[in-house]
């Protein structure tokens, strides 16, 4: 019955895997552009399960409205990410990260 | 008190599972989709915390737009992702070390964490009561006064990425026969017929 009483931890717990998840997943697919995006979608929703249970605990309605930030310039960040990656696939024909090397010295 | 507990740990553990998945598919499409499950299952802790607004503001934003995005984008590049998962194991030991120590880190602070007593009492906005005023009612309450600007900068930074997404994708190929309607109503007869008489026995 211990284990069924979900506190503040167990969110933030929840959260922390998800960002380690999000960030193994950067450097598990070092060739795969779209999902790293994709983890920095998971690393930014962590933030904002944070933000949220934080705001549900301290009884402060601030950090909802900080979520409804984050989700809006990940949002915005997703969008102009997968735009650059069209543009980038139409002019090069890959997405390979270890490609994108023109601007290396 | 039972069912909230059980509730979370099916949450919990289907959107740990499914962001598992989310980076370890082999299909990028399949990514996409775990992604779609593992914000559902968000959105249902955000539910269970009682913050229903940004609950249905991540389903409606994120699985109706940006994952949808997503998928767009996946499907609409012609790319052969059997290329893309070699070096998978090469990265592994250093990312999932690196992962481990995170990750240990993270559940230290969260296990060491102790908050302050007074902490009530430097609240920026109180939550009302919920019988009183529903979650969505009071975020429009503090969203439109003391964040007016907050939000009006966040309609500003999705205006400017939807002008820069249309001015990066935007191209003008060439070739591609379009309707023009000016030119079209701009044609005369004179300038498009032309009579000629024609002598019989010899060509034009």
């Amino acid at each position: 019955m211990q284990m069924l009483q979900i506190g503040l931890s167990h969110y933030l717990a929840v959260a922390a895997i998800l960002f380690t998840i999000g960030i193994f997943g950067i450097f598990l697919n070092r060739k795969n552009v779209i999902v790293i995006l994709m983890s920095i979608e998971l690393i930014l929703l962590s933030v904002n399960i944070n933000l949220v249970a934080f705001s549900v605990h301290l009884q402060d309605l601030a950090g909802q409205i900080f979520a409804m930030l984050v989700l809006t310039v990940a949002a915005a960040e997703a969008a102009i990410g997968l735009a650059i990656i069209v543009v980038y696939f139409r002019n090069r024909g890959t997405i390979a990260v270890e490609d994108i090397n023109v601007m290396k010295g | 008190m039972i069912v909230q507990g059980l509730a979370f740990y099916m949450f919990a553990a289907i959107a740990v599972a499914s962001a598992v998945m989310v980076i370890s598919a082999r299909n990028p499409v399949h990514s996409v989709l775990f992604l779609i499950l593992a914000f559902f299952n968000a959105a249902g802790l955000f539910v269970l915390m009682g913050a229903e607004f940004i609950a249905m503001i991540l389903v409606v934003v994120y699985v109706g737009a940006v994952a949808v995005l997503f998928l767009f984008v996946v499907m609409m590049l012609d790319i052969s992702f059997s290329e893309l998962r070699h070096g998978f194991l090469q990265y592994l030991p250093m990312g999932g070390l690196i992962g481990v120590v995170l990750l240990a880190e993270l559940l230290t602070i969260v296990v060491g964490w102790l908050i302050s007593p007074q902490v009530g009492e430097v609240r920026a906005h109180p939550t009302p009561p919920i019988d009183q005023l529903t979650n969505t009612h009071a975020i429009g309450r503090i969203l439109y006064t003391d964040y007016i600007y907050l939000f009006q900068a966040a309609g500003m930074v999705l205006l400017v990425a939807m002008v820069g997404a249309i001015v990066l994708t935007l191209r003008s190929r060439e070739g591609v026969k379009k309707q023009r309607i000016a030119t079209q109503l701009a044609r005369r007869r004179e300038d498009s017929v032309e009579i000629k008489k024609v002598q019989p026995g010899s060509g034009i």
